[in-house]
């Protein structure tokens, strides 16, 4: 029955370490799949106001991002400090937004279209005749799920 | 010229620029999600559409904000500590065939949940913040009467509910369940909130 009997070494075989490459690729390929890079630098200033009735917004591919704001300062020169609309890395007019919500609908599947939300990202210093020229601009364009978008805390406290 | 075998590429610092461009993606990565207050806005008005219907004075509560931040309900001043407080008190009033409301069923205020209506009109002048601050108020008005009823009918708040609704690893017949309640619960208090187009200075 010599053939069941294995030859026995005295020492300690090495751990193989070929694989780890491989256990490494596998979680670098999650991370990579699973990381949405900032696409968007920020033109204006974004200081968010405070909420604490808030719901979260899932599905981020579903959501549709508005920026307004005072511009940054290394944009106060050429375009003042009122506060601007930013659409896709560039500053936009009020009558663009029905154009950029024309153009995230026809990226989108279609069947997914009546989920798409509106973010607004303003700043808190922003005056609520801008938002409502915004607003006046979604309604058009028949985008009417919005979400105004907060950080959370204490409202009263931090919005004073 | 003797057969040489092709050298084995040493693939041991495989791992290191693996771990380096792990590290970098884990670095990028954003896990967080934004988070805010959901709206719906009104469809755009249709020119053939009839005239909205004639809202009674005691079914409507007006919340003004005006372009120096302050705050008008029911044309006169109030803090907004107290907003909540009245907004609730007005809505949770009941005075005729509300037979869950616990408000005073005083005469001047609204004469049911269904039909009570809260109509905030803002100035083109007044700040974001201030306006998020009033909406958070309102908002939270609605969702303290949805929890008093969810909790004593079901024993959860709504405001759970509704998260364990939305909540992507809910199953479906989990969901199935919690639809009719939340259903329910909107049901009596339903969130109205008119905002008129902010006044022009």
């Amino acid at each position: 029955m010599s053939k069941f009997n294995k030859k026995k070494s005295g020492d300690l075989p090495a751990i193989s370490t070929a694989s780890l490459p491989d256990i490494v690729f596998m979680l670098l390929f999650f991370f990579m799949v699973a990381t949405v890079m900032r696409d968007q630098t920020l033109m204006v200033k974004n200081n968010l106001p405070t909420a604490n009735q808030v719901e979260k917004l899932d599905k981020k591919d579903l959501v549709m991002y508005i920026y307004a704001g005072e511009p940054v300062e290394a944009y106060q020169n050429t375009y003042g400090t009122s506060a601007r609309i930013q659409l896709n890395d560039k500053f936009a007019d009020v009558s663009m937004i029905q154009d950029f919500i024309y153009q995230e609908r026809a990226s989108k599947r279609e069947e997914l279209v009546p989920f798409l939300t509106t973010a607004l990202k303003v700043d808190g210093e922003s005056k609520m005749g801008l938002i409502s020229d915004i607003k006046q601009e979604l309604r058009s364009a028949n985008a009417l799920k919005i979400n105004y978008v907060t950080k959370t805390g204490d409202a009263i406290e931090n919005n004073n | 010229m003797a057969k040489r075998s092709a050298p084995e590429v040493n693939a041991g610092s495989m791992a290191d620029i693996a771990f380096l461009l792990l590290i970098f993606f884990l670095v990028t990565t954003t896990i967080e999600t934004d988070s805010g207050i959901s709206r719906k806005l009104p469809p755009e008005l249709d020119v053939n559409q009839p005239p909205p219907p004639v809202i009674k004075e005691r079914n409507l509560f007006t919340v003004l904000v005006n372009s120096n931040d302050e705050l008008f309900v029911e044309d006169n001043v109030m803090d907004i500590k107290d907003l909540r407080e009245a907004a609730v008190a007005f809505l949770d009033n009941g005075a005729q065939g509300c037979s869950y409301c616990q408000g005073a069923k005083a005469e001047n205020s609204s004469t049911n949940p269904s039909k009570a209506v809260i109509s905030l009109v803002n100035d083109r002048g007044t700040s974001y913040k201030r306006y998020i601050a009033v909406q958070n108020e309102l908002v939270a008005a609605y969702n303290q009467l949805r929890d008093r009823e969810a909790k004593s009918r079901y024993g959860e708040s709504f405001v759970s509910m509704e998260q364990r609704y939305n909540d992507p690893r809910a199953t479906d017949k989990e969901k199935d369940r919690l639809k009719p309640k939340i259903e329910e619960i909107r049901e009596l208090y339903p969130e109205k909130l008119s905002e008129a187009e902010p006044k022009k200075n």
